[in-house]
């Protein structure tokens, strides 16, 4: 950025800043902290200069927006031309009263639609299952069938609105019942867009929500690469996701690591089957969380775009869209506090802040009653609203990358590249993600993580406003959601309903070429969809997934 | 009071996020108690097997899923069928302030929300486990 003579002249006047202003004043009255740290434990220095980013190539290293390696963003124009989309995750209970919600969020501003599903929902388990117990509906939608996904989208145009959906182990089956509800209303499959999480391996390592072992759940999601690819172009066939790795305990380096060291294993992946990587990789998309130490987390997105791009040019992509990272954020739900919940309303704000100000594409902001219980139709609202006021009022949107530059903020982003290459180094030495995952690698250093920053904030190192500090014993009311109490019975009906009137010899049929696909190496998709179409439940597609690849155990360590 | 307090930590149900467990299993252990740790997807009937098997003093439930008021109930239940209702029973997650007498009603001896201090927990079960 400067000549070797600028930043000999700089580096000496910072020396001399350091020895005849700085540290005399410090000895003479210490600083609040004797060390200063983000929330990754990486010491924060009192001050930034140009000496610090002294290697800062900007040709190579930053770029204009839209320009490689996309530091500044993904975009030329980023939110001049169009802001984010505001994406709320919600569901709860049937399909009817999501569709609900649904439409409420659509009515109030916002942009596109995000699908939360319940427990059973998620382990491809139907609402009249024996594990179902006590889960319905609680912390998503039950969606047990096409019927269920036709009532979820009733009076929705989905060839005009993107849909994404958190699912992962049986995510193949779910996207089917949404590719078969566009179907039956003759909706050209090419017309429609949205995203499936369809992330295995993070599974493994933080949200736990897994089925299969690794090598079928990754043959699975290979199989939604090469059918998108075919059949679906608009779709994002994986949201590679380091929210839950960080939700789960991780720094923010462990989840910038973590994140792109699965993001390159499904590239490998995909490799292995024989894909071209300039035909799925413009379809990856990823999802990262907002947490509070502010200019870490815009480094941390700034720092991802750059190790994606450079790390797909490197296995080969050619096209620009194969190399740049789009990515869904979501503030902190771990943040939240449930002492004083209407607080949260700011932190909430600061958070969406820094993934706006780190170039997201879409956004989530958390409402402030979740450390309590699903939110409330006005704290979603508000959420929403935090959200509009950004877009609306603060001017962030009217540059791009506005802290680009910021001699803080580029070392920040540098450095959390080198530790990130460094975790690279330390996962290729177990031989990869999987055997990493095997091995418990992952699984370890998000318990260390956890457990120490924790045990700063029991010693008051740490604070959290409410909890720690400046606490009140007056108790906050907030009013919680409370769903329609015979929405089991009325979802346990419809589905004994659909068991009678469907074409059970014809749906038989469909299982039974499944099972075949799947126990071969055939794209296991359009078997999928053709058990769907014949209204089999997602939890008799499953089970018949279950049976020819097995089920996961997770060792138990803590 | 002699030899460890022995607990077994518990996730209940469907529900996968298993950082407050861990954390509090840790906290525990470093406490100086003997902690067993179920891991995840466990039903009632597995968790008081093992609270059985390990011959523990308390059992604490995990759930953030919001399936609390059955899933804890059951656990309860089936302890008080087996005549192991000794067993000190304590419960965190997210759980709405209006749910907890319900809780306590069913057998549930605490319930610890976010935001506990670790040091609470460890005092809790010191002051109240019943042996």
């Amino acid at each position: 950025m400067y000549g070797e003579k600028e930043i000999k002249r700089i580096e000496e006047r910072r020396k001399k800043w350091d020895e005849e202003i700085y540290r005399p004043l410090v000895e003479k009255r210490p600083e609040r902290l004797k060390r200063f740290a983000n929330l990754s434990w990486t010491e924060i220095g009192p001050l930034y200069t140009p000496t610090d980013i002294k290697d800062f190539d900007y040709g190579k290293r930053s770029g204009n927006p839209g320009e490689f390696p996309y530091l500044r963003g993904i975009h030329s124009t980023m939110y001049r031309g169009r802001t984010w989309t505001m994406r709320q995750f919600a569901g709860f209970g049937t399909a009817e009263e999501t569709n609900r919600r649904y439409k409420y969020l659509l009515e109030h501003g916002e942009t596109g639609l995000s699908v939360a599903f319940d427990y059973p929902t998620l382990y491809g388990y139907d609402t009249d299952h024996p594990l179902a117990r006590g889960e319905f509906g609680k912390c998503g939608v039950a969606i047990s069938s096409l019927k269920d996904m036709e009532l979820l989208f009733k009076d929705i145009p989905v060839d005009r609105i993107t849909t994404s959906m958190t699912i992962n182990g049986p995510a193949p089956i779910v996207w089917a019942f949404y590719i078969a509800n566009a179907d039956n209303q003759n909706i050209p499959r090419s017309h429609i867009g949205g995203t499936i999480q369809n992330d295995v391996l993070k599974e493994y390592i933080a949200q736990k929500s897994f089925i299969f072992p690794p090598a079928p759940s990754m043959r699975l999601t290979v199989d939604t690469f090469e059918f998108g690819f075919r059949e679906i172009p608009r779709w994002n066939t994986i949201s590679i996701s380091g929210y839950h790795i960080r939700e789960a305990g991780s720094t923010a380096v462990q989840e910038l690591a973590f994140t792109l060291a699965d993001g390159f294993a499904y590239v490998k992946a995909a490799m292995e089957r024989g894909m071209d990587i300039d035909q799925f990789a413009p379809r990856l998309s990823f999802f990262f969380n907002a947490h509070n130490d502010f200019f870490e987390e815009i480094a941390k997105y700034r720092a991802a775009r750059r190790i994606w791009a450079n790390g797909m040019k490197d296995l080969g992509a050619t096209k620009q869209r194969s190399m740049l990272m789009r990515f869904h954020t979501q503030t902190a739900g771990v943040s939240l506090t449930a002492q004083q919940p209407e607080i949260n309303l700011v932190r909430v704000a600061i958070q969406a802040l820094a993934a706006v100000m780190g170039g997201t594409q879409s956004l989530h902001t958390n409402s402030m009653d979740e450390a309590l219980a699903l939110p409330s139709e006005k704290a979603v609202r508000l959420a929403l609203r935090t959200q509009q006021i950004i877009e609306e009022e603060t001017g962030v949107a009217n540059t791009a990358d506005p802290l680009g530059g910021s001699y803080y903020l580029e070392w920040l982003t540098d450095r959390m590249e080198e530790e990130t290459m460094r975790y690279f180094d330390r996962i290729e030495g177990f031989g990869g993600v999987v055997p990493a995952i095997e091995k418990g690698f992952f699984q370890r250093e998000l318990a260390e993580a956890s457990y120490k920053l924790q045990q700063e904030y029991e010693r008051g190192e740490r604070i959290t406003v409410g909890v720690n500090k400046y606490q009140m014993d007056e108790k906050m009311e907030i009013p919680i959601l409370r769903m329609d109490e015979r929405g089991e019975e009325i979802q346990l009906n419809r589905l004994k309903k659909l068991r009678k009137d469907r074409d059970n010899g014809k749906m038989d049929k469909a299982l039974e070429r499944l099972r075949r696909a799947a126990e071969g190496d055939e794209n296991t998709m359009p078997y999928i969809l053709d058990c769907v179409h014949a209204y089999a439940t997602l939890g008799e597609t499953c089970q018949v997934l279950r049976d020819v690849f097995g089920e996961y155990e997770e060792p138990a360590i803590f | 009071m002699e030899g460890q307090i022995r607990v077994l930590v518990a996730k209940p149900g469907l529900d996968g996020h298993d950082r407050g467990a861990k954390i509090v299993a840790r906290a525990l252990r470093d406490a100086g108690m003997e902690v067993i740790y179920t891991g995840i997807h466990q039903t009632a009937e597995m968790i008081v097997n093992t609270a059985l098997q390990e011959d523990v003093d308390v059992v604490g439930l995990s759930l953030l899923s919001g399936a609390h008021m059955t899933l804890f109930r059951d656990v309860t239940e089936i302890l008080k069928e087996r005549d192991m209702g000794d067993i000190l029973v304590i419960g965190g997650g997210i759980i709405p302030e209006e749910d907890i007498p319900d809780l306590k009603d069913a057998g549930i001896d605490g319930v610890f929300g976010p935001g506990t201090p670790l040091e609470d927990i460890v005092k809790f079960i010191r002051e109240n486990v019943k042996r």
